[in-house]
C-alpha cells in the first residue's frame, strides 16, 4: 500500500510541527503539511496538532485556535472517526474545541518546565499508542506552562472509570494536573491529547535521552493498516 | 513659561511654524536654517556641546528636532562605539589568518564558513539596563534583538544561549532581578520556538545593581545566500515590516544604555521595550520565505535606536541616498511626534530593500504571515537620508555622518589605583582547610557552582528536535542536516559555550579576558568540537573613569592577542558601558563566546562519567593557583593575587587532542576543570548519570582538587583505548594522568574522602532552589 498519509498542522505560532512531521518521516509514512488558514484535510489518514503558542496564546491557550478555519474541518472529520492527537498547545487546542474533555491550566509551580518525565501507558485501545504494552513504563520531555490537567469530578471520575486516562505522570508531576494525568482519549479511541511530547523522543542524537516517542507513530501507522 | 506662549495659535506659532491637529509645531530644515539660534535640548539627549556643534558644522546650520534625534541615537555610545573604537580595531589588526571567515565584524553578525556549503552566524549582545529596570521585559526584548540581528543576515535561527550575571545570591533584590529575568528568557524564547542550550549564571555582589544579560542566538544559512544591511539602486522600495511603532523604548539607546544609574532610575521604566515573541515567529517565517523568494535586496533589523538606525545605516552602505516619508510609519500610537518615530525601540520590526518589480510577491509573502508590511521610502542616488512629515522635510542629512563618522575618543586611562595593593594580596595567607570534603561539598552547594536546574528547566532545550547536547552539558551542540527543511544532508553539527569570569578580569584584565576566551575554547573542544570563531560581549563600568578605561583597553588587548595565537578570530560582539552604580563599577566582565564545528556529531562527546569501568584521564598540569578562585571567594570572601596563568600553547594543543580523540571515537566522556578545579569536576561528572569514580591524587590533595589552573579537561576513556589515547596525548605534549576508574555509587578520593552520588546531588541541587523557591 501506499504511504499513510498524516496531516500536521501550522497555526501561526506553532513551534513543533518541523518535529512532528520527520517523527512522521521517521515510521515510514508522509507528513502532509495543513495551513491553519485552509479548508482542506488534503485526504490525510491522520492529524497531528503539535505544540507551540498558536496565535500567541495571548487569550487562554488553544482559544483562537479553536476558530481557525482548519479546525471546522479537523472537528466534525475528528467526530467521524478520523484518527487525531495533540500534543501540548494541540492538546489544549483539542479540549478548546471539546474534542476532548477539561482544560489545561497554568502549572502550579506557576514555571515554565522543561523535563524528562517518566511516564506510564494507561490505555493501548486508542489510534496512537496501540503499539504500547498497558502499563508500560517511557520517557518523554514535557516542556510547558499551562499543562495542569483539570476537570470536574464527574468527568474526572468518567474518565478514570472509561479507561480514557492515556497516560499518566511518574516520580513526580510536574504540573499539578490532577489525577496525575498526562494525557487522555475521547470515548471511541481515535482522538488523543497529551502534554508530553512524543516527536522530540524519537532519535538517539537529539532530543530527550529517549526513543519512547516512536510508539504514538508506530501506532498509528498499525492502525491506518489494520483499518 | 507664561501660559500664554504654552498654546500655539491655530494656524502656526508666532514664528510662522506649521501646528498640526494637535496644535504642535513641526521643525522642519526650512524652519532650523531661517532660526539658528533656537536653543536645542542636545544636552537631555546625552551629546555633548562639541558633538552638537559638530552636528551644526556638517549641516551648516541647525539640525531639526528630527535631525538631533538621529545623531544623538546614533552618536550615542551604545550605536557608535565611540570610546571602545580605537581599541576593538585589535580585533581586526591582530586577527588570525582564517579561511573560515566569511563576514566580519561591523555587520549585524558575523558570519563563518563551516563546511559543506553551510554557514553559521552568531552573536552576543548585552542588554544589561533594561533588564535592571524592568528585569522581565528587559531580558525578553534582548533574546527578540539578537534573534532580529542573526535573521537580518539572512539566516535561520537554530538556538539562543545566555550568559547572566546578578548580585548575591542571597540579596534582596536578586531575588526581584533574576526570577523576572529568568521568566523574561523563558518567555520570549520558548515562545519564538527557539532551544535555549547553555550559557551561564553567576553571582557576585558586584553586580547588585548592574545585573549583566548577555544573550547569544546562533543561526543556518547556505554559504551563497548571505544577505547584507545594504539599499543599493535608486527606485528601490523601502519597506517597513513587522510590528507597528509605539512610544515604547523612546530614548533607550541614548537615555538607557548610555546613561550611568543613579537613583532616579525607576523614572526610566516607560523606556523599556516591550517584546511580543509570536510577532517575532512570525517574522522569522516571514522573513526566511521573503529570502527563498529572493524578493530582498538589502535587509536590516530595527533595534536600538529604531528607524533613525535601519535608515541611516542602509543608506550609508547602499547607493547613498534614501527618501523617506514619517508619516506612512504605522503608528500603535497616532500622537507619536517625527522625533519619537525615529527613536522608537519598538520590537519586532524589519526593514527591507526591495525592486519595485517584487513588491507584490513581497506583500504576499507578508499577508500569508500577518506580518504587515508598508513601504516608506524609496533608494536615491542623491547621497542625503531625506525626511518628510506632513509634506515638510525635516530630516536632511547625508547618512553616513550619523552612521559611520560619529565622534570617536581616545578617553585617557590608567592602571587603578589600588591595582598593585591588589595584586600583591595574594591568597597564600589564607587558612587551608583539613576537612577536604566539607570543602567539596560547600563549594558544590554555592551558587555559583550549584545545580543550575531552576534556572535553565524553564527553558525549552528540545524544540527544532536538534538538540545534541544542552545545559548543563559544556557546550551546546547542534546537527546541522535537519536544522533546514529540504537541505542537503551533511554529518557536521555546531557547537557553542560563553564564559567569562570577572574575578579574574578584576585581579588581571588582560589575563581575565584571555582566561575567558581559553575556558569557551576548551567546552567546545571537550565535546568533540574544533573551535572555530569568537564573538565577544565586553561589560565594563564607565570608559570616562580612567581606570575603567584601562581595565576595557586591557582586556581587548589580551582577547585580541589570545585569539590570534589560538587562531580564532573575532567575528563581532558588543560593548556595554556604564555598568556601574554612583561610582563603583562591576568588575571588569569580558564574555567570550566560541562556535566550533565536529564534523560528525554523531561522534560528540557526552559531558561527565557514563558509564562503569571507564579510566578517568586528568589532561593538562596543576600549578597552585588561587587567585580569584572559586574556593578563596566561596571560603574566605577573598579576592586578591593574580588569576591562573593564560597557558594558550597548553589549550591549543588540549583542545588538538581532544578533537582528534573525538573523532578516533576514543573517549567515552568529558569535563573542563575550571571554577572549583578538579573537585567539583569530579563532582560534577558523577552527577552527570549518577555514576560514581574511584581516584587517587599524587601531590598536595588540597591543591590537585581545588586549584584552578587552566588547559585542564577530565576524560573518561575505555580500558582498551587507554593506550591510543596516551600516545596521542604524548604526541601532542600533553600531560595526561590516569587517576582512577569510573563506577560505584561514591565519589571516592583515595585517603581523602567519600562522598555517595546521592550526597552531591541533594547539595549541588538544594541550593537554587532554597533561595528562589
Amino acid at each position: 500500500m501506499s504511504a499513510a498519509r498524516v496531516g500536521v498542522v501550522t497555526f501561526p505560532g506553532t513551534l513543533d510541527d518541523q518535529d512532528a512531521a520527520r517523527a512522521v518521516r521517521l515510521v515510514g509514512a508522509q507528513a502532509v503539511p495543513l495551513w491553519h488558514a485552509d479548508r482542506d484535510l488534503n485526504g490525510v489518514d491522520a492529524v497531528f496538532l503539535p505544540g507551540g503558542f498558536s496565535y500567541g496564546d495571548y487569550l487562554r491557550c488553544g482559544a483562537i485556535s479553536r476558530f481557525a478555519p482548519l479546525m471546522e474541518e479537523i472537528v466534525p472529520a475528528a467526530k467521524a472517526g478520523l484518527p487525531v492527537i495533540g500534543t501540548c498547545n494541540g492538546f489544549q487546542i483539542l479540549c478548546e474545541a471539546h474534542l476532548l474533555p477539561g482544560a489545561l491550566t497554568r502549572n502550579g509551580s506557576l514555571h515554565y518546565v522543561c523535563r524528562d518525565q517518566k511516564l506510564r501507558v494507561e490505555q493501548t485501545a486508542t489510534a496512537w499508542t496501540n503499539a504500547f504494552e498497558a502499563g508500560q513504563e517511557i520517557v518523554l520531555p514535557v516542556k510547558h506552562g499551562e499543562g495542569r490537567y483539570v476537570a470536574d469530578a464527574d468527568t474526572l471520575a468518567a474518565l478514570e472509570a472509561g479507561g480514557h486516562v492515556v497516560v499518566r505522570y511518574l516520580g513526580g508531576n510536574p504540573n499539578g494536573s490532577l489525577n496525575d494525568i498526562a494525557g487522555i482519549r475521547n470515548e471511541a479511541g481515535n482522538v488523543v491529547g497529551l502534554m508530553p511530547h512524543p516527536e522530540h523522543a524519537v532519535e538517539e542524537l537529539v532530543g530527550a535521552p529517549s526513543t519512547d516517542g516512536l510508539g504514538f507513530f508506530t501506532s498509528i501507522l498499525k492502525n491506518l493498516v489494520n483499518a | 513659561m507664561s501660559e500664554r506662549s504654552e498654546r500655539p495659535s491655530e494656524h502656526g506659532d508666532e514664528v510662522g511654524r506649521p501646528t498640526d491637529a494637535g496644535g504642535r509645531t513641526t521643525d522642519s530644515v526650512v524652519r532650523a536654517a531661517a532660526t539658528p539660534d533656537e536653543p536645542m535640548p542636545f544636552a537631555e539627549l546625552g551629546m555633548k556641546q562639541d558633538e552638537y556643534d559638530r552636528v551644526k558644522d556638517i549641516l551648516g546650520r541647525r539640525p531639526t528636532g528630527a535631525e538631533l534625534a538621529i545623531y544623538s541615537v546614533m552618536w550615542s555610545e551604545h550605536c557608535s562605539y565611540k570610546s571602545s573604537k580605537v581599541h576593538l580595531k585589535q580585533f581586526a589588526t591582530k586577527a588570525p589568518k582564517s579561511e573560515a571567515l566569511l563576514v566580519g565584524m561591523g555587520e549585524n553578525a558575523g558570519v563563518v564558513d563551516i563546511g559543506d556549503g553551510w554557514a553559521a552566524t552568531f552573536k552576543i549582545e548585552s542588554h544589561n539596563h533594561p533588564s535592571y529596570v524592568e528585569p522581565h521585559q528587559g531580558a525578553a526584548t534582548g533574546v527578540g534583538g539578537i534573534v532580529r540581528d542573526i535573521m537580518s543576515m539572512g539566516a535561520r535561527p537554530i538556538a539562543v544561549m545566555d550568559s547572566l550575571r546578578f548580585g548575591a545570591a542571597d540579596a534582596v533584590d536578586t531575588r526581584r532581578v533574576l526570577p523576572g529575568v529568568v521568566e523574561g528568557i523563558s518567555h520570549y524564547g520558548n515562545c519564538l520556538g527557539l532551544p535555549n542550550i547553555g550559557g551561564e549564571v553567576v553571582f557576585d555582589p558586584c553586580y547588585i545593581g548592574n545585573p549583566l544579560v548577555n544573550a547569544l542566538c546562533v543561526g543556518l544559512l547556505r554559504k551563497d545566500q548571505i544577505k547584507l544591511a545594504t539599499a543599493p539602486g535608486p527606485g528601490n522600495k523601502v519597506v517597513l515590516f513587522g510590528a507597528s511603532t509605539g512610544p515604547d523604548g523612546i530614548g533607550g539607546a541614548s537615555v538607557l544604555a548610555s546613561a550611568t544609574f543613579e537613583d532616579e532610575s525607576q523614572a526610566k521604566r516607560p523606556a523599556v521595550q516591550v517584546g511580543d515573541p509570536f510577532m517575532e515567529k512570525l517574522l522569522i517565517e516571514c522573513c526566511l520565505e521573503l529570502y527563498a523568494a529572493d524578493v530582498v535586496v538589502g535587509i536590516q533589523d530595527l533595534g536600538a535606536a529604531g528607524v533613525s538606525c535601519a535608515t541611516t545605516e542602509l543608506a550609508a552602505k547602499g547607493t547613498g541616498g534614501m527618501d523617506v516619508d514619517l508619516n506612512l510609519v504605522p503608528l500603535r500610537d497616532p500622537s507619536l511626534r517625527p522625533e519619537e518615530i525615529l527613536m522608537s525601540e519598538s520590537q519586532e520590526r524589519m526593514m527591507a530593500v526591495v525592486r519595485p518589480d517584487d513588491i507584490p510577491a513581497f506583500m504576499a509573502i507578508c499577508a500569508k504571515w500577518d506580518v504587515p508590511a508598508t513601504v516608506i521610502g524609496e533608494v536615491t542616488d542623491t547621497g542625503r537620508l531625506v525626511m518628510t512629515w506632513d509634506g515638510e522635510v525635516i530630516v536632511d542629512i547625508p547618512p553616513g555622518t550619523a552612521a559611520d563618522e560619529g565622534p570617536v575618543y581616545e578617553r585617557p586611562f590608567h592602571e587603578p589605583a589600588g591595582q598593585a595593593a591588589l595584586n600583591a594580596d595574594a591568597p597564600d595567607r589564607l587558612e587551608r582547610p583539613a576537612d577536604l570534603r566539607a570543602t567539596l561539598l560547600k563549594l558544590l552547594g554555592s551558587p555559583n557552582l550549584a545545580s543550575k536546574e531552576w534556572v535553565t528547566s524553564q527553558y525549552d532545550r528540545y524544540v527544532r528536535s536538534n538538540t545534541v547536547l544542552a545545559q548543563p552539558a559544556d557546550s551546546g551542540m547542534l546537527r546541522i542536516s535537519e536544522s533546514i527543511a529540504g537541505a542537503e544532508p551533511t554529518t557536521r553539527g555546531i557547537a557553542l559555550a560563553t564564559d567569562g569570569n570577572g574575578r579574574y578580569a578584576k585581579l588581571d584584565p588582560y589575563a581575565g579576558a584571555q582566561l575567558a576566551l581559553a575556558e569557551a575554547y576548551r567546552n567546545v573542544a571537550v565535546t568533540g568540537a574544533k573551535p572555530l570563531a569568537v564573538t565577544n560581549c565586553l561589560n565594563f563600568g564607565s570608559p570616562e573613569d580612567p581606570e575603567v578605561m584601562w581595565q576595557f583597553a586591557e582586556a581587548v588587548r589580551g582577547l585580541a592577542d589570545a585569539c590570534k595565537t589560538l587562531g580564532v578570530p573575532v567575528t563581532g560582539g558588543n560593548v556595554s558601558f556604564y555598568n556601574q552604580t554612583g561610582s563603583t563599577a562591576i568588575n571588569p566582565t569580558p564574555v567570550v563566546g566560541v562556535l566550533g564545528v565536529i564534523d560528525d556529531v554523531a561522534k560528540r562527546v557526552p559531558t561527565g562519567f557514563v558509564a562503569e569501568g571507564l579510566r578517568v584521564v586528568l589532561l593538562g598540569d596543576t600549578h597552585e593557583e588561587f587567585g580569584g578562585s572559586e574556593w578563596a571567594h566561596v571560603v574566605h570572601r577573598h579576592l586578591g593575587g593574580l588569576p591562573p596563568q593564560a597557558a594558550l600553547e597548553a589549550e591549543q594543543a588540549l583542545a588538538t587532542v581532544l578533537v582528534e580523540a573525538a573523532s578516533r571515537g576514543l573517549l567515552e566522556g568529558s569535563h573542563d576543570l575550571s571554577d572549583g578545579g578538579l573537585a567539583v569536576a569530579l563532582a560534577e561528572s558523577c552527577l552527570a548519570r549518577g555514576v560514581g569514580a574511584s581516584v587517587e591524587l599524587c601531590g598536595d590533595a588540597f591543591t590537585e582538587l581545588f586549584s584552578e589552573s587552566a588547559a585542564r579537561a577530565l576524560v573518561a576513556v575505555r580500558p582498551e583505548a587507554y593506550d591510543e589515547f596516551a600516545s596521542l596525548c604524548a604526541r601532542h605534549e600533553v600531560p595526561c594522568y590516569g587517576l582512577g576508574v569510573t563506577g560505584g555509587t561514591s565519589l571516592v578520593v583515595k585517603d581523602v574522602f567519600e562522598v555517595p552520588v546521592e550526597e552531591l546531588r541533594e547539595t549541588h541541587s538544594a541550593a537554587l532552589p532554597a533561595l528562589f523557591g
